[in-house]
């Protein structure tokens, strides 16, 4: 096992849409177990994105501890994850071990579905929320090329004045 | 770098962030973190301006801007510096019907409670008639957040709202 190098906005690779893994093999769970270091040698990490460390590739892991309010899955590999269903929406404070000493608001679904394989190449599907589904919301993200800076609202109260006082998109 | 902290305040009119800020540029200033408010229709703004000189030699920059604009402004040499950031674990919001008092009373059971504020900002909504007050506050309170709720809890009595939520930042 490695600790791998963590790319740090502005790296104009963060912003690369990584590709699909085509095989579920040992070489991925290689590269797994050094992300999974790489994530478990940061400072309060739930969630890290191969990206993040230079391998382009639809790869994730999280591990959001269950809390006092909200259940959670505990440590998951998700390869090629996939959300299906968004539902709510929730304002909260996100940092990124690619965004070093900066953390901001930013609205993400309350409650997601989606399915992914696991380390074994198995099917699996989780329903998320919370804290949880954040985390994932937040990973995927670097899949696709985007930080939370990306979706940074501001940190005073517009989000509530528009949740209230104005119909949602669509 | 040497920081100063810059301050401006005056009747707002658009246009005042970017001449103010084009000035200290062209003098070869750095901006650091600023915050920029309207508050009762004032424009208000602090700045940190890095510049490795007098803190004379950053006013002199920007009278020419301010002067004219019927600005006042303020400079002061200041210990600090970038990357310096405190993350919250705590919200408080605060809202009832406006009375004297309530900032003074709040924030004391706060400070007492062990509450280091980081940010703080409230408005004064409704009418004239009847005034309603909102605060956010967001700061450090570590293990305290109970106490928090316990220091808090005899105000309801009084009229005034008050909710505490804890601040989970996430890193991934
Ligand atoms: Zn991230």
């Amino acid at each position: 096992m490695a600790l791998l190098e963590i790319l740090a906005y502005p790296d104009p690779r963060l912003k690369q849409v990584s590709e699909p893994i085509a095989a579920v093999d040992n070489a991925l769970r290689a590269l797994i177990a050094d992300i999974e270091e790489t994530m478990r040698a940061g400072p309060g990490g739930v969630g890290i994105a191969a990206p993040q460390v230079g391998h382009f590739v639809r790869v994730v892991i999280v591990d959001v501890p269950p809390r006092k309010k909200s259940s959670s899955h505990g440590r998951q590999v998700l390869v090629n994850p996939e959300i299906t269903e968004w539902d709510g929406m929730v304002i909260g404070r996100e940092g990124c071990m690619s965004v070093p000493d900066y953390t901001g608001n930013v609205i993400r679904a309350e409650r997601i579905t989606l399915h992914a394989l696991d380390e074994q190449g198995l099917v699996r599907e989780f329903e998320m929320h919370g804290f949880e589904a954040r985390a994932v919301q937040h990973e995927i993200d670097h899949l696709d090329g985007f930080l939370f800076l990306d979706r940074l609202v501001s940190r005073r109260n517009d989000l509530f004045r528009r949740k209230i006082y104005q119909a949602p998109p669509g | 770098m040497q920081w100063t902290m810059v301050t401006v305040i005056g009747n707002d009119r658009p246009g005042i962030v970017a001449r103010v800020s084009a000035a200290l540029f062209e003098h070869g200033c750095h901006l650091g973190e600023a915050s920029m408010m309207r508050l009762g229709g004032n424009f208000t703004i602090m700045l940190m301006v890095g510049h490795d000189g007098d803190a004379s030699e950053v006013e002199a920059i920007l009278v020419p801007v301010t002067g004219p604009l019927g600005l006042r402004l303020h400079v002061d040499r200041i210990e600090g510096h970038l990357h310096d950031h405190l993350v919250p674990d705590v919200r408080v919001t605060v809202f009832g019907a406006d009375r004297a008092g309530i900032v003074a009373q709040v924030t004391g059971l706060l400070a007492e409670a062990g509450l280091n504020i980081l940010d703080l900002e409230s408005d004064v909504g409704g009418s004239e008639q009847a005034p309603i007050y909102v605060m956010h506050i967001e700061g450090t309170v570590g293990e305290g957040l109970e106490r928090l709720r316990t220091a808090l809890a005899g105000l309801a009595d009084t009229g005034i709202d008050i909710r505490v939520e804890p601040i989970e930042t996430l890193i991934g």
